[in-house]
C-alpha cells in the first residue's frame, strides 16, 4: 500500500489528504507488534496449564519413585510426617468426598429450588434483586466461611448433636454447601432460561400449571445443563480449601462418621505448607502427589461438566 | 363434545385449576423461603462477625503489628501486605487478561490454536486455587528461585483471576456493535487502531466490572498464598515504593516477604485462645467489607450499564 502511493502520487485526486509512507509503515509495524503481543497474552493460559502439569508430574514422579502407586491407592493410613510413615491417600479422599457430599446435599436441593423459582416463578424485579444477593454470598472470602463454620455453626450444632467434636466434617460440609449454592443457582438457571418459551407455551396450552410446566417440561429439557451445574459444583466442593482446613481439622482420619474431624486433600496441603518442610524431602513431594490426585479428580469433573453444558446448548 | 357433559366438566376444571393454583403458590412460597434462608445465613455471618469483632476495630488495630498478646495485636502488616499484593496482582492480571481477551475476540482466527486456548481458559477457571499455589511453589519459588515474596503472590493470584478478566473482556468486546468497527475502518483506521481507539473504550465498563470482581476474589484468596509460604507473623513492612531520593520509585517491595489479611485471619482462627478469635472476627469485618464493597461496586456498574 505504501509503495503504490509513493509510486503514483499524480493519480490521487487533487486536494485529497494522503497518509505519508512513514506513517503507514509505522502503523503497520505497530499493528504487527500488537498482534504478536496479544497472541503472547492469549498463550499465557496455555503456558499456565503446561506449568501446572510440569510441576505436578515432575514432583510426584519423585514421590512415586519412593512410594509404590499401589500403596498410595490402597493403604488406609496417611502419616507421611511420622517416624513410621504410611502413604495411603484413602483417608484424605474419603474425607474430601464426605464433606463434599454434605455440601452437595445442601446446595443441590436448595440451589435447584431457588433456580426453578427464579427462572419460572419470580417476578422480574425480585429476580433482579435476588441475583446480587447471591453474588454477595459467592463473594464472601472462603476464610470467613471457615471462621463461620468453626465458631458459629459448630457450637450451634453441638447443642443439638451429642458427641460432635470441635472439628467436624458436618459443619464444614454444611457451610460449604451454603457457599456453593450461588454456583448451582446461576449455572442451572442459565440452563433453564435457555429452554425456549415455545415449550412452556405448549405446556400452558395443554392446561399445565406453572409448577407442572417447571417440573415436567423445563426441568427435563434443561437436564443436561442442570447436571453439568451439579458436577461443576462437585468439582468446586472437592477443591475448596479454607472451610475444610479450618472447620474439619487437619488430622488424617479414616472414618465415615461426620461428627468427627478429618483432613481433606486440600487441608493436608495447607497443613504441610504451614509447617517448615524442607524443600526436596519426601514430605514436600507428598503435597504434589496429593495435588496431582486432586487435579485429576477435578479435571474429570470439569470436562464432564463442560461436555454436558455443550450438549444442552446444542439441542436448541 | 355435547352440551350435556359441560356443567360437570366445568366443576372439574374449577377444581383442577384451584389445585394447580395452590401448588403453584406453595412452590413459589418454597422458593421465597429458600431465598430468605440464604439471606438469613448471610446476615448471621455478618452479624456474628460484628457482634464479636466490632469492639476491636480501632485505630490501634489497624496500626499495630501482630503480637503474642491478643489485645495488642493488629493488622498493620496484613493490610499493607494486601495492598502490595493487590498492586502486583493487578499489574499481572489486567494487561495480560485484557490483551488475551482482545486477541481471542478480535484477532484469533477459527483454527485449532484458538480452540486450544479457548478450552484451556475454560478448564483453568475450574482448577482449584490450591493447585495454583502448588504451581507457584514448584515453579516460581523453587524453579525460578524467586523466593516467598510479594512478586510470587502477585504472579499466582494474577494467573488465578486471569480467566475472570478474559471472559469479561470478551463479553464487553462482543457487545460493541459491528457498525462501530466498520465506521472506524471506513475512516481509514487499521485493525489495531479500531481496537485501541474505538472498541476497547466502548467496552471499558464491562471490562472494569470483570477486573473488580477478579481483584475482589484475589483479596479473599488464602489457599495459594499459604502454599507459597506466606508468613503468619510479620512485624515489619515491605520497603516503600516511593523513596526520598532519585529515582524516587523503588521496586524492592516486590522481593519482600509478606502476609495478607486472609492469612492473618486464618492464623487467628486456628489458635485455641478465644481472645484471638475476637481478633479474627475483626479482621474478618475488614476483609468482608473490602470484598463486599468491591462486589457492590461491580454490581452497581453493571446495573448502570444495563439501564443505558
Amino acid at each position: 500500500m505504501a509503495e503504490s502511493q509513493t509510486a503514483s502520487p499524480a493519480v490521487l485526486v487533487s486536494g485529497a489528504i494522503t497518509a505519508s509512507p512513514g506513517f503507514l509503515l509505522r502503523r503497520r509495524i505497530i499493528g504487527e507488534v500488537m498482534r504478536a503481543l496479544l497472541f503472547l497474552a492469549g498463550s499465557v493460559s496455555v503456558l499456565t496449564t503446561i506449568g501446572i502439569l510440569y510441576v505436578l508430574i515432575s514432583e510426584s514422579a519423585v514421590f512415586f519413585a519412593h512410594v509404590p502407586l499401589k500403596e498410595f491407592l490402597t493403604d488406609t493410613m496417611w502419616t507421611p510426617l511420622f517416624a513410621d510413615p504410611h502413604f495411603g491417600i484413602l483417608p484424605l479422599v474419603t474425607a474430601t468426598l464426605l464433606v463434599s457430599g454434605v455440601a452437595l446435599m445442601v446446595a443441590i436441593p436448595l440451589g435447584t429450588v431457588l433456580a426453578l423459582y427464579l427462572s419460572e416463578f419470580a417476578p422480574p424485579r425480585l429476580r433482579e434483586m435476588a441475583k446480587p444477593v447471591l453474588e454477595l454470598l459467592a463473594g464472601v472470602p472462603t476464610v470467613v466461611y471457615g471462621y463461620f463454620a468453626l465458631l458459629f455453626v459448630t457450637p450451634l450444632l453441638q447443642k443439638i448433636i451429642p458427641g460432635l467434636s470441635g472439628f467436624n466434617m458436618l459443619s464444614a460440609g454444611l457451610v460449604m454447601g451454603v457457599m456453593i449454592i450461588p454456583y448451582v443457582v446461576s449455572l442451572s438457571e442459565d440452563a433453564m432460561r435457555a429452554v425456549p418459551d415455545s415449550l412452556r407455551e405448549g405446556a400452558f396450552a395443554l392446561g399445565f400449571s406453572r409448577l407442572r410446566t417447571a417440573l415436567r417440561v423445563v426441568l427435563p429439557a434443561a437436564l443436561s445443563g442442570i447436571t453439568a451445574a451439579y458436577i461443576l459444583s462437585m468439582s468446586r466442593a472437592v477443591g475448596e480449601t479454607m472451610v475444610v482446613a479450618i472447620a474439619a481439622g487437619q488430622n488424617p482420619n479414616f472414618t465415615f462418621d461426620l461428627r468427627e474431624g478429618a483432613a481433606t486433600m486440600t487441608a493436608y496441603i495447607v497443613q504441610v505448607s504451614l509447617g517448615d518442610v524442607p524443600h526436596g524431602s519426601l514430605a514436600y513431594q507428598t503435597i504434589f502427589a496429593v495435588g496431582m490426585a486432586l487435579f485429576v479428580i477435578t479435571l474429570v469433573f470439569n470436562m464432564l461438566g463442560f461436555a454436558l453444558r455443550r450438549r444442552f446448548r446444542e439441542v436448541y | 363434545m355435547n352440551g350435556a357433559s359441560r356443567p360437570a366438566s366445568e366443576g372439574t376444571i374449577a377444581r383442577v385449576v384451584h389445585r394447580a393454583r395452590r401448588s403453584d403458590l406453595l412452590f413459589a412460597g418454597l422458593g421465597v423461603v429458600v431465598l430468605v434462608i440464604a439471606l438469613a445465613i448471610l446476615f448471621a455471618l455478618i452479624g456474628d462477625l460484628f457482634i464479636r469483632g466490632a469492639e476491636r476495630l480501632s485505630w490501634d488495630f489497624f496500626m499495630n503489628f501482630p503480637s503474642r498478646r491478643p489485645e495488642r495485636a493488629g493488622i498493620l502488616s496484613a493490610w499493607v501486605g494486601t495492598v502490595y499484593v493487590m498492586i502486583a496482582t493487578a499489574a499481572v492480571a489486567i494487561p495480560i487478561g485484557v490483551a488475551a481477551g482482545v486477541y481471542l475476540e478480535e484477532y484469533a482466527g477459527k483454527n485449532w490454536l484458538s480452540d486450544v486456548i479457548e478450552i484451556n481458559i475454560t478448564n483453568l477457571a475450574g482448577v482449584p486455587s490450591i493447585i495454583y499455589g502448588l504451581l507457584a511453589l514448584g515453579l516460581f519459588v523453587y524453579g525460578f528461585g524467586m523466593g516467598e515474596t510479594i512478586k510470587v503472590a502477585g504472579l499466582v493470584l494474577g494467573l488465578l483471576i486471569l480467566p475472570i478478566i478474559i471472559v469479561s473482556t470478551r463479553e464487553g468486546l462482543r457487545s460493541v456493535p459491528q457498525q462501530q468497527r466498520e465506521a472506524a475502518v471506513a475512516l481509514g483506521a487499521d485493525k489495531w487502531q479500531v481496537t485501541w481507539g474505538y472498541v476497547l473504550p466502548a467496552a471499558r465498563p464491562t471490562i472494569l466490572t470483570g477486573i473488580i470482581v477478579g481483584l475482589s476474589r484475589a483479596i479473599g484468596e488464602t489457599a495459594p498464598i499459604i502454599t507459597i509460604g506466606a508468613l503468619t507473623f510479620i512485624a515489619f513492612l515491605p520497603d516503600p515504593p516511593i523513596t526520598g531520593h532519585f529515582p524516587f520509585i523503588s521496586f524492592a517491595w516486590l522481593d519482600s516477604p509478606f502476609t495478607v489479611l486472609p492469612i492473618q485471619m486464618f492464623n487467628w482462627v486456628s489458635r485455641p485462645q478465644a481472645a484471638f478469635h475476637v481478633n479474627a472476627a475483626a479482621a474478618g469485618i475488614v476483609l468482608l467489607g473490602l470484598t463486599l464493597a468491591m462486589n457492590g461496586l461491580a454490581i452497581w456498574i453493571r446495573a448502570r450499564l444495563r439501564r443505558r
